[in-house]
């Protein structure tokens, strides 16, 4: 259980890359920009890969219709979002602490852990709400109104995962490093549940 | 007997024929081996980049282009002496300061001997320096930006050629007359040129941090014409050599008056020892009268102030500041191999070339053997001086480069070939025709303590039949050879735009990285720049009328304008918005007597229309910037001059 403990206390510790380190990552390559666009997705906001990748990314897309991308203060998302990982990290690590101190069981790691698998799932569902918003609420007065071949308004949804060609664009969307090192941490939390689980079918000494 | 000699004439005939077959076998295997060889090695496959930059002086042109090698394409013409209408330069407000003079606006020069800033001798691609030949100026253009910075007119010189060669820590740039003038000038007989005209060779001290130039002091030099000059770098750093002709002091028919002499001088200056007596307050204040114009980054914009006051030294007041080298036959280029040991003087009308030790100079200095002066200065023996001579062959010899293997590699003008030698033993190792007619040579590096020697370009003077003819007049040619192997050889062909007189060259790599990309528009200082196309706005002032206009694609703001009126003069001061790498915006209006404006990301440069006719005219941008260039338009509605018309202006209305 102590081994347990320490992975249920560096864990959630982890998630605090995430005030450092974008979240995802997602960027614009065309024969026009041998040094692709991009934007890192961090709790806090978006910023630009090169510094004036999110004016730029804004300027091309003006063509066909799409808003502006959201600055912090646009989206309820990004003041939440760090609070929510705060409070989440403070919580994992006291449940570590306690666990060492064997005043809670392994049953509270995992909980934990279900309890970040689903803020994070509820949070790709957010994110993945607001590109289908962004690639799909075109103003009705673009420049460009481009169709697909079956007549359809063409739409311009960045994939959440992966990569899409969209026009002249290949658009890559990945986690990046905070989302990387959130997934490792949950990991650990997602083990020290298992070592605990594990512990208590031992039977147990003296 | 006869029978004899029939046979042997027989067997030599089928020797002779049988030697011509296998020769052409061989050649024409050889040959396309060869040819297919080089394709290679000049070849930079699409998307791939050169190795080296080469900045050729635009000659005529009054400009600098930049090219590539080994592939020999051409990157850009960058203004510096001459109006140039593709971006403005000398057209817009705020470039035509960099043109004036003492006499007035020259909107032309002939550039000549660009060279790059060094550091302990080698290239450190800070800025690059050029001299404008007819009306005396150097200017300085930025390595980071690749435009004119600053330019300084230099006083009581004419015909601005031994310049502009930098000290190996880009101390000085310095600057020599050409022609020998009246100094002051002043209304006298042309005849009495003779030991009234004067040389002065400037010393323009360059600020270590921006680069600003000071005119320092002028030596005011006997009458004779100073032709070429460099540097000396590391044992002879502190002293600078000049090439003269015309010690006859000749003033008509020079070709004939000045070429009498079987002697001229290279003119070794110890400008460290002249920079002490300056500096302790030696030296003559004369009114002067000559312009220094300076660009700034940040405003984006040049001013143009006279200054009123040169320092003059007199050589004859620093004792051991300047000795002759006796030089045979008119010299022209004055060379000082990496080392800094030798100079070599290329007397244009010998076959030979001569060659002077610094040490043999010293040591004949310490033992003050001299034979006899010039005008108080004293003259060293040239046998005293002398390292060695390099018989070449060659006919007019013009210039020597280096490669920092311890060969050299002259041009010969008359001859059209380029001789490579050995530096010690003054042996000739190889030659190689050029067509047609070699000026200058260069090696990218190869006036420095460290050449990059890997290839020599030689800049013709006469093209002919190189490339496909274009009526009378056609543009100038270049040789690439590949000079890595024992023997030169010639690579590739290619025509240079203007007169390119003499190039530098650095590796790509120490230029490239810091390519300034755009200009950030939270640093655009220009008093009349719109930093949000929500800043535009038309201001009146009197007759003047003053438009903040920016740009970004597609649009700009404003795009309609009203009131106007025909007498006005109209200001169109344009912002490109754009933060985007390789977005310029253009603009040009209907009768504008002027050129267009090509604006780069983050900049503002202003056009003046003076609208003489009452009706609505057009304006657009002239650079395709997007997919929707063609709607990047706007419209001046002009008013009769008495009209009331309100100003006003908007956009999407």
């Amino acid at each position: 259980m102590k081994k347990a403990s320490i992975l249920m206390i560096v864990g959630p510790l982890f998630l605090l890359g995430l005030y450092i380190f974008p979240l995802w990552n997602i960027m614009l390559g065309a024969p026009q920009y041998p040094d692709p666009l991009g934007m890192n997705i961090h709790i806090s906001g978006l910023q630009g890969v090169n510094e004036f990748d999110i004016q730029n990314i804004d300027g091309l897309n003006h063509y066909i219709g799409m808003h502006t991308l959201p600055k912090p203060e646009d989206m309820w998302e990004f003041s939440t979002f760090p609070i929510v990982i705060g409070i989440m990290v403070a919580l994992g690590v006291l449940v570590g602490i306690l666990g060492y101190l064997k005043k809670v069981s392994y049953k509270w790691f995992i909980g934990w852990f279900l309890l970040m698998s689903i803020l994070g799932i509820l949070g790709m569902y957010d994110f993945n709400q607001w590109l289908v918003d962004y690639g799909t609420n075109l103003d009705p007065n673009a420049i460009m109104k481009l169709t697909n071949p079956d007549g359809t308004p063409m739409t311009y949804k960045p994939p959440l995962l992966g990569h899409v060609k969209m026009l002249n664009f290949d658009v890559t969307s990945m986690p990046a490093t905070g989302g990387w090192l959130m997934f490792a941490g949950m990991m650990f939390t997602l083990t020290a549940g298992f070592l605990g689980w594990k512990n208590s079918k031992k039977p147990v000494k003296n | 007997m006869k029978k004899y000699n029939f046979l042997i004439t027989a067997l030599m005939a089928s020797v002779l024929l049988m030697t011509s077959c296998g020769n052409q076998n061989g050649n024409g295997g050889t040959n396309s081996a060869l040819a297919s060889n080089n394709a290679e090695k000049v070849y930079v496959a699409p998307g791939e980049q050169d190795e080296f930059y080469a900045f050729m002086s635009g000659g005529y042109s009054g400009n600098l282009t930049v090219y590539g090698l080994p592939s020999g394409r051409m990157f850009k013409e960058i203004p510096v002496f001459s109006q140039f209408p593709t971006s403005g330069y000398g057209y817009s407000e705020e470039t035509k300061p960099m043109l004036e003079t003492s006499f007035g606006f020259v909107p032309w020069d002939d550039s000549h001997h660009p060279d790059i800033s060094q550091t302990n001798g080698e290239l450190d691609g800070r800025w690059i320096f050029i001299n404008g030949n007819n009306t005396p100026r150097i200017a300085r253009i930025s390595l980071s930006t690749f435009e004119t910075e600053e330019i300084i007119e230099v006083p009581n010189s004419a015909g601005n050629h031994s310049s502009s060669f930098i000290t190996e820590n880009t101390e000085y740039v310095v600057a020599g007359t050409r022609f020998s003038v009246p100094v002051p000038q002043r209304d006298m007989p042309i005849n009495e040129y003779k030991s009234n005209f004067k040389g002065a060779l400037s010393f323009i001290s360059v600020d270590p941090e921006h680069g600003h130039l000071d005119l320092k002091f002028q030596l005011m030099m006997p009458g004779f014409n100073y032709d070429l000059s460099h540097p000396g770098r590391g044992k002879s750093h502190g002293w600078f050599f000049f090439t003269t002709y015309n010690t006859e002091e000749a003033n008509s028919l020079l070709e004939v008056n000045a070429s009498q002499n079987d002697k001229d001088f290279i003119a070794a200056v110890n400008w460290k020892k002249i920079e002490e007596y300056v500096n302790n307050g030696g030296g003559t204040k004369m009114p002067a009268n000559y312009a220094h114009n300076v660009y700034d980054e940040s405003t984006h914009m040049a001013t143009s102030t006279m200054k009123k006051e040169v320092l003059t030294v007199d050589p004859l007041k620093v004792p051991g500041a300047v000795y002759f080298l006796p030089t045979p036959k008119s010299p022209h280029g004055c060379d000082v191999d990496p080392t800094g040991q030798y100079i070599i003087g290329n007397g244009k009308l010998s076959a030979d070339l001569t060659v002077h030790s610094f040490d043999k100079m010293i040591a004949a200095i310490e033992g003050e053997k001299f034979d006899g002066e010039a005008y108080g200065i004293p003259i060293l023996k040239f046998e005293d001086v002398l390292a060695g001579q390099v018989k070449s062959g060659g006919l007019g010899p013009l210039h020597t480069e280096f490669d920092g293997a311890g060969n050299a590699y002259t041009t010969f003008f008359i001859s059209s070939e380029v001789v490579k030698w050995k530096l010690g033993t003054w042996e000739v190792i190889d030659r190689k025709p050029t067509y047609y007619s070699v000026g200058h040579l260069m090696i990218p590096g190869g006036n420095s303590r460290k050449p990059f020697g890997k290839y020599v370009v030689a800049m013709n003077k006469i093209t002919k039949d190189r490339y496909l003819p274009t009526g009378p007049e056609m543009e100038h040619s270049a040789q690439l050879y590949d000079i890595s192997g024992d023997k030169m050889e010639l690579i590739y062909d290619f025509p240079t735009h203007g007169e390119p007189h003499y190039a530098a060259g650095i590796p790509a790599e120490l230029l490239a990285p810091k390519s300034k990309k755009i200009y950030r528009l939270d640093e655009n200082k220009h008093p009349y720049a719109v930093t949000s196309p929500t800043g535009s706005k038309v201001v009146r002032d009197g007759n003047e009328v003053h438009i903040y206009m920016s740009t970004i694609r597609s649009h700009f703001t404003p795009d309609n304008i009203e009131g106007v009126k025909v007498g006005d003069k109209v200001y169109f001061h344009v912002t490109n918005q754009e933060q985007d790498f390789d977005v310029p915006h253009g603009f040009a209006i209907l009768g504008q007597n002027t050129s267009e404006l090509l604006v780069m990301p983050g900049q503002t440069k202003s056009s003046v229309w003076e609208p003489k006719q009452v009706g609505v005219w057009p304006f657009y941008c002239t650079d395709f910037c997007s997919a929707l260039h063609q709607e990047m338009q706007g419209y001046v509605r002009v008013s009769p001059a008495d009209s009331d018309i309100e100003l006003k202006w908007s956009l999407g209305e």
